[in-house]
């Protein structure tokens, strides 16, 4: 009751942000919230099924190029080309399964990396198709006659999408294949003796998190209304990763504030000229020395009641309040 | 109820199993002794199809299992409980026995299981919402049997449950496998504690380096000098009684 009471809260906030954030702020926000659903893809598959990915961008970039041209080429209506591109991305996303059934960890990745390189590779040079390098332009999204063309409208069609994904998320993790995902991830072998079947789950995984980021990128192509081939590198995957990892490994609202953090991180440091690079590094480089199960197993550990003890009065309310 | 003809298992070149002949009678509670190394993991693998054997014939019920994956095997009715207890830690002691229902889709089926594994193991109804990687060894031990017990296995494989364990909980743990046989699980456990074991086996089987070196009822291999030496600890002449 009382955690549906800071829902409601926060989600009050979320609602009336246009009303005091600037537009720029909305942007960003409406970006991460892209970013979001793409950590939440990438944390089901790598956090709670254990197979690791730094070949995210690769999906991102079919969503989003997906989404673009069922609506610039077929002309079919924004809200079907989302989840359709999601679908469809999803369906890429057994390409992987072929090398996750052999290989595991770190080869895995170097697999999932070589992925996100081939996709980045074909993209400019499908050019009757995509464009080529110069990339192309997204039309505007419509919803039923209404042009969603100010950032304010983007930003609320963002955070509906993301709502609907989280709950989605959430509803995955507590059901049995959320659990079949961590028994496979966690002891492999005890896990088939349960019956589970490794090729069905891991199919399932990697079917969702590929649908997870086809959603996001098919978001991403209308809230930035311009792709190109550049934006999808290495660079992106790894981007994606550190959201995952930096938020805490198959955890939701980590996936939540890990997208946050390195989405706004690169705004807040805009000032400090020359220095910006160094900064984000370090940055980086704390948070993992000080929060080793990132964000929210810092923010868990703090509100064991243990610790609570040390927290300052303000923040000790809230917490105790929500506990109830 | 099943039957093992001429198994053998290889990792890559090494051959784990070699020409393993065996049976394990409906109702019976059957024994496979043997060191380190001596291929009782890799028999209870292969069993349970989490390996494949390279040659041979494994049957259950008249029926050839031997090329079957995993989950079709304990849909068959022969559940795992794998050596070193192999729980699920981020999961609570119930999700644990959730998963060990994995097969079953009825919720009836599930309660009713879940009754009967709380009724030989009290302790995990009172620790159901902890996780599993903080039980106690023993604790744990219980649980990976009641994941096993879970699936309603018709023959429930136990591999090295008393690794670990104290005397006290040994004797408990043997107790309880003496129950499930009571209530008409057939049992097949993985041994080293050839004591324990062949006081509460029927039969025994003995392996060494991958063969089968010797087999039969386990009072009279509790009987044969070499087991004796070998296994029991007695030395060469001597009796059992002198041990303290």
């Amino acid at each position: 009751m009382r955690r549906l009471i800071l829902w409601g809260v926060a989600l009050c906030l979320l609602a009336l942000a246009p009303l005091f954030l600037r537009s720029y702020t909305l942007y960003i926000l409406s970006l991460a919230g892209v970013y979001v659903i793409a950590t939440l893809g990438l944390n089901l598959l790598t956090g709670y099924a254990g197979q690791l990915s730094i070949g995210h961008a690769g999906f991102l970039a079919i969503g989003a190029y997906t989404s673009a041209l069922l609506v610039a080429r077929l002309g079919l209506p924004f809200w079907l080309s989302i989840p359709l591109a999601g679908l469809l991305t999803g369906l890429t996303g057994f390409i992987l399964l072929v090398p996750a059934l052999r290989l595991t960890a770190i080869y895995l990745a170097i697999a999932t990396l070589g992925f996100g390189a081939a996709v980045a590779e074909i993209l400019p040079r499908w050019t009757a198709l995509t464009g080529g390098y110069q990339g192309m332009k997204v039309p505007k999204a419509v919803l039923f006659g209404l042009a969603l063309d100010s950032d304010v409208k983007l930003y609320y069609l963002t955070l509906s999408i993301v709502i609907v994904m989280l709950l989605l998320a959430r509803n995955i993790v507590d059901s049995k294949m959320g659990r079949a995902f961590i028994a496979l991830r966690d002891q492999e072998r005890a896990a088939q003796a349960c019956g589970i079947s490794l090729t069905r789950y891991k199919a399932y995984a990697f079917f969702i998190s590929a649908f997870y980021t086809g959603i996001a990128g098919g978001l991403y192509s209308f809230v930035v209304g311009y792709i190109s081939p550049g934006e999808f590198d290495l660079a992106k995957s790894l981007l994606i990763f550190m959201m995952m990892a930096l938020g805490g490994m198959a955890s939701l609202p980590g996936s939540v504030l890990g997208a946050l953090f390195l989405s706004f991180l690169p705004h807040w440091l805009s000032g400090f000229r020359g220095l910006q690079q160094f900064i984000y590094g370090a940055a980086l480089v704390l948070v993992v020395i000080f929060m080793p199960y990132g964000f929210w197993g810092f923010v868990r550990r703090w509100t064991m009641p243990d610790k609570l003890e040390r927290l300052p009065r303000p923040l000790r309310a809230v917490v105790e309040f929500v506990r109830g | 109820m099943l039957k093992l003809e001429g198994v053998s298992t290889y990792y890559g070149p090494i051959q784990a199993l070699k020409e393993v002949t065996l049976e394990v009678e409906e109702g019976a509670i059957v024994a496979v002794l043997g060191a380190n190394g001596a291929g009782k993991t890799t028999l209870m693998n292969t069993i349970s199809g989490l390996v494949h054997p390279r040659a041979g014939e494994i049957t259950f019920q008249g029926r050839r299992i031997d090329r079957l994956p995993a989950e079709r095997i304990v849909r068959l009715g022969i559940s795992l409980v794998p050596e070193g207890r192999q729980l699920f830690p981020d999961l609570t002691v119930w999700e644990n026995l959730r998963m060990g229902a994995f097969i079953q889709r009825d919720h009836r089926g599930i309660k009713e299981s879940l009754e009967r594994v709380f009724a030989h193991f009290p302790v995990l109804r009172e620790r159901r919402g902890q996780l599993a990687g903080t039980l106690s060894g023993g604790e744990q031990q219980m649980l990976a049997i009641a994941r096993g017990l879970m699936a309603r296995p018709r023959l429930l494989l136990l591999d090295e449950p008393s690794l670990g364990l104290s005397p006290v909980l040994v004797r408990e743990l043997f107790r309880i496998i003496r129950e499930l046989n009571r209530e008409g699980t057939t049992l097949l456990l993985a041994e080293q504690n050839a004591h324990m074991a062949l006081t509460t086996a029927m039969r025994g089987y003995i392996l060494e380096t991958g063969r089968l070196a010797l087999s039969g009822p386990a009072a009279e291999l509790r009987a044969n000098e070499r087991v004796r030496q070998l296994y029991l600890g007695v030395r060469a002449g001597t009796t059992p009684q002198t041990l303290s």
